[in-house]
């Protein structure tokens, strides 16, 4: 006996495997290819054909619904863990230059008196998102565009070099004083919120999530306000709009009252 | 004596081990997600630990259990000189180095990946490799076992094949079939953007292919089980085979129905047409015929052997049974955790009900009843079974070896009932960290500890598990005779080619897969656009 013996149709338990296959496949097919897309009243289609492909799960451009209209600009920027990672010496200088015209609100060294965001150590993808946002108008602010719409790819490159290589403010959470709040350490699962510091660097950095510590209490107390309302909507994804909409407002001051804690002496150091 | 027993012993040891430190890392996720451990406030050592236990339990246990038991069956039921033991060598350390090239980023945080590898979060490309090369060390053994299968035909022409061979090659070819999909993805997609040559990835085609290997790669890992069901217990408990027909027929339908089905994996993701949903959800429904052909055929086995034992009656013959004997408890245990877990399953395969539990600890709940539960306890009673003809010398301490079943059914009793309710009250699976303080959850808290308080019962069951063994190697030296197989109430003195051969099973399952995945591949692969940026474990 033979392989020849078994693959023919004179093989009864080769009839009686392959028939029964092929029935059972092509029953199934029927099914799911015709009886079923035609068995949901909600969606029309024009004929049998349409019914397969849209069953097969081919691209279609459905022209039944809509597409919502789009208000207001979203981020066109796309990050990779590859975006600027390599910066030269020359990229921070040519940094340092043009951030000369910056200093007077985010401070000589990225260190903002006022309740501008720091900018020192900030990664560098994240200055680079920032500002692509602000020129495009995917995000707005009335102080800052007007800074950011006249920069060249370049500058904006250059800027996000020098400001990440400036040495960043450290974690400083002294634990008697301030205790650690749950929405920081833990998140909320049941709410979908992740700890703050697996996003934003002190567990994990996921790229184009700003490092927090030490940044001015009002301005992450504003951008949380801001994401929660809508108001602000350049984080791909509602990244961080889905997080702020689900915080209470208890958690929204604490979590920048946690972030916002400084060394003393930087305090100083910054007078 | 078995003549290669240093072989299949490495085999058995190495499984066995690496799964005692797998089996810890659970034990530990358990208590430290519940509300009686505390946080750890880092979730990302929770993903390590899970990632190890799932790479060590879904890839390299089972794999090392049915290989070591394939070298076993090959030797005795085709009573012939395995051939290639040189590469069946060569094959375990490349399983060795595989798994120590794997564990070694896992260990670093650098591959937190979960072992169904979560495209496009990509982590080390040593985590990939080693994975690969796990594989390709199980492949040596698909060859192997069919090789000495070829050569056993040439010897005896026309003759009956061993059932336990003829279940062994199934499963082999199975394996090789199904990881295919699995190492496509790695090959062409993970691989490349892991070493940096590329930086996107088409997740959705990525999870297509690892559906084809996920659902017929819950069938190899049950191969070394059913093996032990139809050749093992009746012989043990002084049974017979109630059909051997019957159980060639379960092994090849295995091969025909496992494979198209894998898509009930993906009934919630976007790319795949619902269509095709739908006759791999139909085609599911298939695969549970040769297990019910399996209940039945290993039922009446049982009751041959209570029978000729004096069993009367309608149902008493069940008190006639050998309770005592180790092989029949973990034979019963299996089939009551496989009742329960086949029941679960019905839900996890319709398109609806899965909605109701898709991503919940409803899934994880499920997989440790069927897989840690029913086919895992075979593992145990395998290896009780064999280890006198591996090691020369006599298991003397059956209270305790009946003692450790027990610990693990119940263990898996008191684990998974509770997993499958919170699972149902909607708690997430492959979550690091519950606030149980939030009254939204504080009534799940009770039946999450009851788990982590099964979880420690399955830890002590798995710890008796390896002292045995080891004290197995050090008892009074006994010859155990030869190794043997059950015998069937009627012994086929010829079976039809089809059923003797492997060929046109293979051939259905080839052709299955192409008819159910070859469309939703192509038009995915084709697409252009469809690939997104790579996120890599741990990239500032
Ligand atoms: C007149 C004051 C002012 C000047 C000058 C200014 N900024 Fe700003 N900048 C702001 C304020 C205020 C914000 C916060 C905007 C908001 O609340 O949305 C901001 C925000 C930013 C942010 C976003 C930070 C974050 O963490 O999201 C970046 C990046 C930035 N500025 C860079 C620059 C650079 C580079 C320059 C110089 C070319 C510059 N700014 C000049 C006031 C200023
Ligand atoms: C899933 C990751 C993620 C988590 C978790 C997360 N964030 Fe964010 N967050 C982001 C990203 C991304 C941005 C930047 C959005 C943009 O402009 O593109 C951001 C922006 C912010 C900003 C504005 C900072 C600035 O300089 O512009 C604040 C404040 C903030 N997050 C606070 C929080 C707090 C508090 C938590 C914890 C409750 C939190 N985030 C959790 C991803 C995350
Ligand atoms: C024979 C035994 C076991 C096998 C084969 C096994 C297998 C697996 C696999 C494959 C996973 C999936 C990993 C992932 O989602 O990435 C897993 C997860 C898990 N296992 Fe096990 N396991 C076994 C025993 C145990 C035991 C005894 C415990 C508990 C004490 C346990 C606890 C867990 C936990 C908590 C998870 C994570 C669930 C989640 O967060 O989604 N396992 N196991
Ligand atoms: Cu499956």
């Amino acid at each position: 006996m033979s392989a020849r013996d078994l693959f023919t149709f004179r093989n009864r338990h080769f009839r009686a495997a392959v028939g029964v296959t092929a029935a059972i496949l092509i029953v199934t097919v029927i099914g799911g290819f015709i009886v079923l897309p035609f068995a949901q009243p909600w969606v029309q289609f024009a004929n049998a054909w349409d019914a397969i492909c849209s069953a097969a799960g081919l691209p279609q451009r459905t022209a039944i619904v809509a597409a919502p209209e789009q208000t207001g600009r979203l981020s066109e920027v796309v990050l990779t863990s590859s975006t600027l990672s390599r910066s030269s010496q020359e990229a921070i200088g040519r940094g340092a230059t043009l951030a000369q015209r910056c200093a007077i609100c985010h401070g000589p060294t990225g260190i903002s008196r006022a309740d501008s965001p720091n900018l020192a150590g900030q990664y560098s993808a994240v200055i680079y998102k920032e500002l692509h946002d602000f020129r495009s108008g995917a995000r707005t602010n009335a102080v800052m565009s007007p800074f950011a719409v006249n920069l060249t790819d370049q500058e904006i490159a250059d800027l996000s070099n020098y400001y990440a290589y400036l040495p960043r403010l450290p974690a400083y959470h002294p634990t008697p004083q301030l205790p650690k709040p749950n929405i920081v350490i833990y998140g909320a699962p049941m709410r979908g919120i992740a700890p703050c510091g697996s996003c934003h660097g002190s567990l994990d950095n996921k790229i184009g999530s700003p490092w927090l510590e030490g940044q001015s209490e009002a301005y992450m107390k504003a951008q949380l306000q801001a994401f929660a309302s809508g108001e602000r909507r350049n984080d791909i994804s509602q990244q961080m709009r889905n997080i702020a909409r689900a915080m209470t407002p208890q958690e929204i001051e604490q979590a920048a009252a946690y972030y916002a804690s400084q060394p003393a002496d930087v305090v100083k150091a910054v007078d | 004596m078995l003549a290669n027993r240093k072989l299949i012993l490495a085999h058995f040891w190495l499984a066995f081990a690496v799964f005692g430190v797998a089996l810890t890392l659970g034990a530990w996720q358990m208590f430290i997600r519940s509300p009686i451990g505390t946080w750890l406030s880092n979730p990302e050592l929770y993903y390590r630990s899970l990632t190890a236990h799932g790479t060590v339990m879904g890839y390299v246990f089972p794999t090392l259990v049915a290989m070591g038991f394939g070298y076993a069956i090959s030797e005795s039921a085709l009573k012939q000189r395995l051939v290639g033991v040189r590469w069946a060598w060569a094959g375990f350390w490349l399983i060795v180095a595989g798994s120590i090239m794997a564990i070694i980023p896992i260990a670093l945080g650098r591959a937190s990946v979960l072992y169904t590898f979560y495209p496009p979060l990509i982590g080390n490309v040593f985590y990939y490799l080693g994975v690969v090369l796990v594989v390709v060390g199980s492949w040596i053994w698909v060859a192997l076992m069919s090789i000495n299968l070829r050569l056993w035909r040439k010897a005896h022409p026309g003759a009956p094949v061993p059932l336990a061979m003829f279940a062994n090659v199934a499963g082999s070819y199975l394996w090789a079939w199904t990881a295919v999909g699995a190492a496509l993805e790695l090959l062409l997609q993970i691989i490349p953007v892991a070493a940096g040559l590329k930086t996107t990835i088409d997740a959705g085609l990525a999870r297509v292919f690892f559906s084809w290997t996920l659902h017929a790669i819950v069938y190899f890992w049950l191969m070394p089980t059913y093996i032990a069901y139809y050749t093992i217990v009746p012989r043990a408990i002084g049974g017979r085979v109630y059909s051997d027909t019957m159980a060639r027929i379960s092994f090849t339908l295995f091969l025909v129905v496992a494979m198209p089905i894998g898509m009930h994996h993906t009934f919630a993701d976007p790319q795949v047409g619902a269509g095709f949903k739908f006759i791999h959800s139909a085609f599911t429904a298939l695969v549970a015929l040769p297990t019910l052909l399996t209940v039945f055929t290993i039922c009446a086995s049982v009751e041959i052997a209570a029978r000729l034992r004096g069993g009367r009656g309608m149902f008493g013959w069940i008190r006639a049974l050998p309770w005592d004997n180790p092989m029949m408890l973990a034979l019963a245990f299996s089939f009551v955790m496989l009742g329960f877990g086949g029941a679960g399953g019905l839900i996890n395969m319709s398109y609806q009900l899965d909605a109701s539990i898709h991503n919940t600890q409803w899934i994880t709940g499920h997989f440790h009843l069927i897989f840690g539960g029913a086919i895992v306890i075979m593992y145990f009673a395998i290896a009780y079974d064999l280890w006198p003809h591996l090691t020369g010398r006599e298991l003397l301490d059956l209270r305790l070896i009946r003692i450790q079943l027990w610990l693990w059914f119940v263990g898996m009793m008191v684990t998974t009932f509770p997993w499958h309710w919170v699972g149902i009250l909607g708690m997430p699976r492959r979550m690091a960290y519950f606030d149980f303080g939030d009254p939204a959850i504080a009534p799940q808290a009770l039946s999450v500890t009851l788990s982590a308080i099964g979880g420690f019962i399955l830890l002590a069951s798995g710890i008796l598990f390896l002292v045995i063994l080891a004290r197995g190697m050090r008892a009074p030296q006994a010859d155990a005779g030869p190794y043997c197989f059950a015998v069937a109430v009627h012994e086929p003195a010829t079976v039809p080619v089809a059923l003797n051969t492997h060929a046109l099973w293979v051939a259905l399952m080839i052709g299955l897969t192409v008819t159910n995945y070859g469309y939703p591949i192509l038009t995915l692969a084709l697409n252009e656009g469809t690939s997104v940026p790579a996120v890599y474990v741990g990239a500032q």
